[in-house]
């Protein structure tokens, strides 16, 4: 893990309370979705972001309206991160027609334009150039949006990725690729798939600067955030920001996850979780009382159940729907 | 002793050129090496260079002009002190080209004249009014031109489409009218600029992605499908892929397998791709400024060997064909010849002597792979009774294939005979001349299975 910023952060409550609720939102809604796919409510492949919230949520912190964001399958976070409601996207975990994309896309595959949400993409890698296209459009068409363009260590070895560096560097396209390095590619290790562990510093063969950040962090993620986009709205071409971070469930439902020991797992969650991080920063400072935390929990508790309850009634997509958004 | 000169092959598919200037005159004497003429190609002018060392002796075809065969005399070398006349009879071949592209690009094309001219059939195929003559070229580069005056958000980018102004010379001219804003050139990374075009389509832009061959697209198949036809369905209609994938695609002359592969019934399987595949300059320029404005991704197969062919095309900027509509190229009441794209000349060649046989065929030219013209190619067979397939892609899983099911599904009563698919051979295209013939599809294979389904 990357080292913890030196000072104590210079924060305010409001902004500390944000980050609570929403990386705790997160997680409840993750644990509700294990829950409904254990009682097969919810199909196929289904990814957690468990342990992973503070990224996210930090670099939402950082962005304005307009900037975009594409990821990879494992995207529920990034969704509930940059606003979209928790009950259309469970309701495309239950496959309804409450859902994102009407239960056509599923876990993997959800879209909202109306959040710059581009995806939800179940294909390693490929979101990396789709993220660079992104920001492409938004330099030829003179705005100073940011595409933040998430991917993971295991995509970080795909060959499209060096691709696009070197095009968005050529291109100076404003957008920031985010390395969420969890440690594991599904269940091989990092030490196990790559030689040259230091991912952010492959972007310097290609003239794209970088830098490694506490993951768990939510503040030192906003403020690298913040660094980022203010390098790449001025015109400077893309930045990468290496987010080291840890997941505490399986590569997805069905993973096991035998490749690595509870003990790890177990020192990363009492060590360096990132919602813990944040209640100690607000209790410890006297800036919230257990009450005023218990009850934000409570009402997280509450539309987390809501957004269950609307996927288990939301009817199934009518036969009709097979057949429509094919073509525009 | 004296040397003959001859026009050089400076492309794959040349087989005449222009010689637009000699850089010599009778009596110079030339080294191994040096710069003899320019000779100009349909898409380039390219520099030839000397083999051996002599006096010119003769210019044999003057500056200017036209129509030049490959292996024409164009010059003869002689010895220093020795005359034309004196010299014994000529060796032959004494220079080579020099090369503009890169060796593993196909590079320059020229126009073989038209194995069928495109006037005198009874086309049902274009709107009244006025045409001008153009090739295939010049209708595609025209329709991208006009639709990036009219859409500000239309761009092209791809290999060589800007400063080498193309490597086809589709895109010739493009960069000085709309500049590098909008005429990108980009790294032989066909991956990655193919999903940085699908990216900049749900961005608010309509990309224009140029391969340079479709071969080369199995590199970036993966965005094509899963990132652009799949989205509108995956978003539940909130987001869609509008952009064109273009190229040439098919085989072209002697540049082997790998350069040398049909893909349209690959394509053609993709629910939410379009697939255009043009035979005339006037279905590549109406279907491309349909492509372009279409708000779906659309996979536009071009032809290199049909680049320089020249049909009429209407003079009204307004003329669009429309995507599911198959021409009629040729009326006829005996069989129906369903093709598309080049193979529409093998069937066209094809019905000229069937004709002479006392054989009517009624040519299908679909146009459009998907959406498919079902119902054109029915009403015909059930006016026939009888239909050949003509295309140059692999037997297995051809669009053929799906035509014949269609048929039989659809029309099985009318027929008196079975459908019988012509296709490319099943084998990787060889290079070997007379083996790549053999390979592809011809007009007699076309001959031999209309009179079967004719019982002739």
């Amino acid at each position: 893990m990357a080292k913890k910023p030196d000072a104590r952060p210079n924060v305010s409550k409001e902004d500390l309370l944000k980050y609570y609720r929403e990386m705790l939102l997160i997680r409840r809604f993750e644990e509700k979705a294990g829950q409904l796919y254990g009682m097969g409510l919810i199909g196929g492949f289904c990814h957690l972001y468990i342990g992973q919230e503070a990224v996210v949520v930090g670099l939402e912190a950082a962005t304005k309206e307009g900037d975009k964001r594409v990821t990879s399958y494992r995207d529920h976070g990034h969704m509930l991160a940059c606003g979209m409601d928790p009950k259309g996207v469970m309701a495309e975990l239950t496959g309804r027609i409450g859902g994102y994309s009407k239960g056509k896309g599923g876990s993997m595959h959800m879209f909202s334009k109306e959040k710059h949400f581009y995806g939800g993409h179940g294909i390693v890698g490929a979101q990396v150039p789709l993220g660079a296209g992104l920001a492409f459009a938004d330099k030829y068409l003179g705005n100073d949006n940011v595409t933040f363009t998430y991917f993971g260590d295991g995509a970080a070895n795909q060959g499209q990725v060096y691709e696009t560096y070197n095009m968005a560097e050529l291109w100076a396209l404003p957008v920031i690729f985010v390395i969420e390095n969890n440690g594991y590619a599904m269940g091989t290790s990092v030490k196990r798939s790559t030689k040259s562990t230091t991912y952010f510093g492959r972007g310097l063969a290609y003239g794209i600067p970088g830098e490694q950040v506490d993951g768990m962090d939510v503040l030192a993620v906003k403020a690298a955030g913040e660094k980022a986009i203010a390098h790449c709205r001025a015109g400077n071409g893309p930045y990468i920001l290496e987010m080291m971070t840890y997941r505490y469930r399986g590569h997805s439902m069905s993973d096991p996850a035998k490749y690595r020991t509870r003990e790890e797992v177990e020192k990363i969650r009492t060590e360096k979780d990132c919602i813990e991080h944040v209640r100690d920063l607000l209790t410890q400072g006297g800036l919230a009382s257990d009450e005023e935390l218990k009850a934000i929990d409570k009402e997280i508790k509450a539309t987390v159940n809501e957004a269950a309850e609307f996927s288990k009634e939301s009817p199934e997509p009518p036969l009709s729907e097979l057949w429509t958004d094919i073509y525009a | 002793m004296a040397t003959q000169i001859l026009m050089p092959a400076l492309s794959p598919t040349m087989e005449e050129g222009t010689l637009a200037k000699w850089l010599v005159k009778e009596g110079d004497t030339v080294k191994s090496g040096q710069i003899l003429a320019e000779i100009e190609t349909d898409k380039a002018t390219m520099e030839f260079e000397a083999v051996d060392e002599g006096v010119v002796g003769k210019l044999l075809v003057a500056e200017g002009t036209a129509g030049v065969k490959v292996n024409t005399p164009i010059a003869v070398l002689v010895e220093d002190g020795e005359s034309v006349s004196e010299a014994p009879k000529p060796a032959v071949v004494a220079a080579v080209a020099a090369v503009e592209a890169p060796v593993a690009v196909p590079a320059a094309v020229a126009a073989p004249a038209p194995v069928v001219a495109a006037k005198g059939w009874p086309h049902t195929d274009l709107p009244d009014g006025p045409t001008k003559t153009m090739t295939v070229r010049e209708a595609l580069r025209e329709a991208m031109a006009e639709e990036m005056r009219a859409d500000p958000t239309v761009f092209l980018m791809g290999e060589e489409v800007g400063e080498y102004q193309g490597a086809y010379k589709i895109s010739q001219g493009l960069l000085d009218e709309f500049g590098p804003r909008r005429v990108v050139d980009t790294p032989i990374t066909e991956m990655g600029f193919a999903g940085i075009g699908v990216g900049a389509s749900w961005g608010g832009l309509k990309p224009i992605v140029e391969f340079m061959t479709f071969n080369f697209s199995m590199q970036a198949i993966d965005h094509i499908l899963n990132s652009a036809a799949k989205t509108l369905y995956m978003s539940g209609g909130q987001m869609g892929s509008p952009m064109v994938f273009r190229g040439p695609n098919g085989a072209a002359a002697r540049v082997g397998a790998q350069h040398s592969q049909d893909y349209s019934a690959w394509y053609a399987a993709i629910p939410g791709l379009r697939v255009c595949i043009p035979y005339s300059a006037a279905d590549a320029k109406g279907l491309l400024k349909s492509a372009i404005r279409d708000p779906n991704p659309v996979v536009f197969l071009e032809n290199e060997i049909m680049y320089g062919r020249s049909f009429e095309v209407p003079v009204d900027p307004d003329f669009t064909v429309p995507f599911g509509k198959a021409s009629i190229l040729r009326e006829g009441k005996d069989v129906t010849i369903v093709s598309f794209g080049i193979g529409c000349s093998h069937a066209l060649a094809a019905a000229e002597t069937l004709a002479g046989e006392g054989i009517s065929a009624e040519i299908i030219n679909l146009r459009t792979l998907r959406p498919i013209d079902y119902d054109t190619v029915l009403a015909s067979v059930m006016k026939t009774n009888r239909c050949v397939t003509v295309e140059e892609g692999f037997p297995v899983g051809s669009i053929g294939d799906h035509i014949a099911s269609t048929i039989m599904q659809k029309a099985f009563d009318y027929l008196d005979a079975p459908v019988i698919t012509c296709t490319g051979k099943d084998v990787p295209m060889p290079y070997a001349a007379n083996l790549e013939k053999f390979a592809l599809i011809t007009p007699a294979e076309v001959v031999t299975a209309v009179k079967s389904v004719c019982y002739r």
